[in-house]
């Protein structure tokens, strides 16, 4: 019966080793793997995460079965036999075990910052693309700042969304906002930074496109930001990612990498429509 | 003799109801001056499937206007002088969201009487009009579910939007009159079948507020009431 353990042990253990073995089979559609990544910085996030999956995965593997290995050599114990026990004691191993797990989880943790920090903490450059983004419930939509370069001034009291006024902008006031473009797709052209500026007008939300390896949350009261370069022209989901509410499951939008032609011919169509 | 009084009351039946149905109507045109605000494309990339019914986006719906500054989605209707109404009218109105848009865009109703909401979409709607006066409520509506039924009973103009897609706007004119008339492509409205009275006449536009006029029907003519709006460009 114990001997039954020890092999059903192994079999599960090796089981687990199926995603680890796969998980940068990206874009096969028969692992885990995220799809191809289409950002500047992403590369060094999915390195990142093969890092912890390859170590931690082989830690997994070899704890698993050195236990499936016990469990063969101290089965099938006689009555009278004496309990085995480690020779030397447990403690030593124990403390070992602790020590090496811990330095592990620092070394991914100290190792791991870096690819975050690289999106989080290092500014964007000063010419990227300044894009506005505001969730609500349950929709994205997103703002350029037009011709002038410069984003109107937000009027939450102003917000009319039948009118289409979803930032709350007050054209007849301000004159900056008035060839602002209010957009529901995030266009954006390829190979150029783009500098997201993010804030809720509701509750908690989450920016996120599993191409673009970015998952950014809105904290509502919070201006956030998140900045990143597209290299591949193509159409992908932005989703939601943050339980708000009741459309929660249908709060999309799209993301659309275009050339810089295609991106311009995008925007003139969009200002000639506000 | 026997046949002139047969004559006479024969006349005189056909010639009563005529006098009691003497009925003057009230009609003219809805107008502005100025500039009104440009209407903007809806962008509903985020919902294919009502994106792709429209061939071109459709447009906000503030302001809609006409040939020769006509004025539409005005709702005219007797605001005093009319006759008491008890009763609604049995007859149910209906508000249809298709292609994530409502349609029509402004829906009077007699207050009581049934509205019936219907969903044409292959996607969820989550209608919710924003009454202040009535009771405030909001229905999820899957697509393939059966109308929904509601009825409002005090006199109000309601808001209308939808939680899921929040460019969907409408309007309920909730009235305490059956009197009313929803200024068309023209401009044009009529109100017909007025006994002879005084009446205050008001036309609404969602943007633009109320404005009245009276209006003094004697018989059976019809009255010429025209409403001009000013226009903001914002």
């Amino acid at each position: 019966m114990g001997k039954l353990f020890a092999v059903i042990l192994t079999v599960i253990a090796l089981l687990s080793a199926i995603p680890i073995v796969t998980h940068r089979w990206y874009g096969s559609g028969i692992s885990l793997a995220p799809p191809e990544d289409i950002s500047t910085h992403g590369h060094a996030i999915d390195e990142q995460l093969s890092e912890t999956m390859i170590e931690a995965g082989l830690s997994f593997l070899a704890a698993q079965l050195l236990l499936a290995l016990f469990v063969w050599k101290s089965a099938d114990r006689k009555g009278d036999d004496k309990i085995k026990t480690f020779p030397g004691g447990a403690k030593g191993l124990v403390i070992a075990a602790l020590v090496l797990v811990g330095s592990e989880m620092l070394a991914l943790g100290v190792l791991g910052q870096k690819a975050w920090a690289n999106v989080y903490f290092k500014p964007a450059a000063p010419d990227a693309l300044q894009v506005q983004a505001q969730a609500g419930q349950f929709a994205f939509y997103f703002r350029y700042p037009g011709a002038d370069g410069k984003f109107g001034a937000l009027h939450p009291d102003k917000i009319d969304e039948g009118n289409s006024n979803f930032f709350g902008l007050d054209p007849a006031n301000d004159v900056d906002s008035r060839d602002d473009i209010v957009s529901g797709e995030l266009a954006i052209p390829v190979d150029r930074e783009v500098h997201l500026l993010m804030h809720a007008k509701d509750v908690g939300h989450s920016f996120y496109v599993r191409e673009l390896r970015i998952q950014q949350d809105f904290v509502p009261g919070l201006d956030l930001s998140v900045h990143f370069t597209a290299t591949k022209a193509g159409k992908y989901e932005i989703v939601c990612t943050q339980l708000c509410g009741l459309g929660h499951y249908n709060m999309k939008a799209y993301l659309n990498v275009l050339s810089q032609a295609d991106f311009d011919a995008w925007l003139k169509q969009k200002a000639s429509e506000q | 003799m026997r046949t002139k009084q047969l004559f006479l009351v024969a006349l005189a039946i056909m010639v009563s109801p005529a006098l009691l149905l003497a009925a003057g109507t009230v009609s003219g045109k809805v107008t502005y001056t100025g500039t009104p605000a440009k209407q903007k494309p809806i962008d509903m990339s985020k919902e294919p499937s009502c994106a792709k019914q429209h061939a071109t986006p459709i447009t906000t719906e503030t302001v809609v206007t006409g040939a020769n500054n006509a004025l539409e989605n005005v709702v005219v209707y007797i605001s005093a002088g009319g006759p008491d109404e008890l009763n609604a009218p049995a007859q149910a109105v209906t508000f249809t969201q298709k292609g994530c848009q409502y349609i029509p865009h402004v829906l009077a109703m007699h207050t009581g009487q049934e509205l019936k909401v219907v969903n044409d979409d292959q996607t969820s709607h989550n209608i919710h009009p924003l009454a202040k006066i009535n009771r405030e409520w909001n229905k999820s509506q899957p697509p393939g579910t059966p109308p929904l039924s509601e009825k409002f009973d005090k006199e109000e103009f309601v808001p209308v939007k939808c939680n899921v897609h929040p460019w969907m706007h409408g309007y309920f004119a909730v009235l305490k009159t059956s009197h009313y008339a929803i200024s068309g492509d023209n401009g044009g409205f009529t109100l017909p079948n007025l006994p002879p009275g005084k009446y205050t006449i008001t036309a609404w536009q969602e943007g633009y507020g109320t404005q009245t006029q009276d209006v003094t029907i004697s018989g059976n003519e019809t009255k010429t009431v025209d409403f001009t709006f000013k226009a903001k460009p914002y």
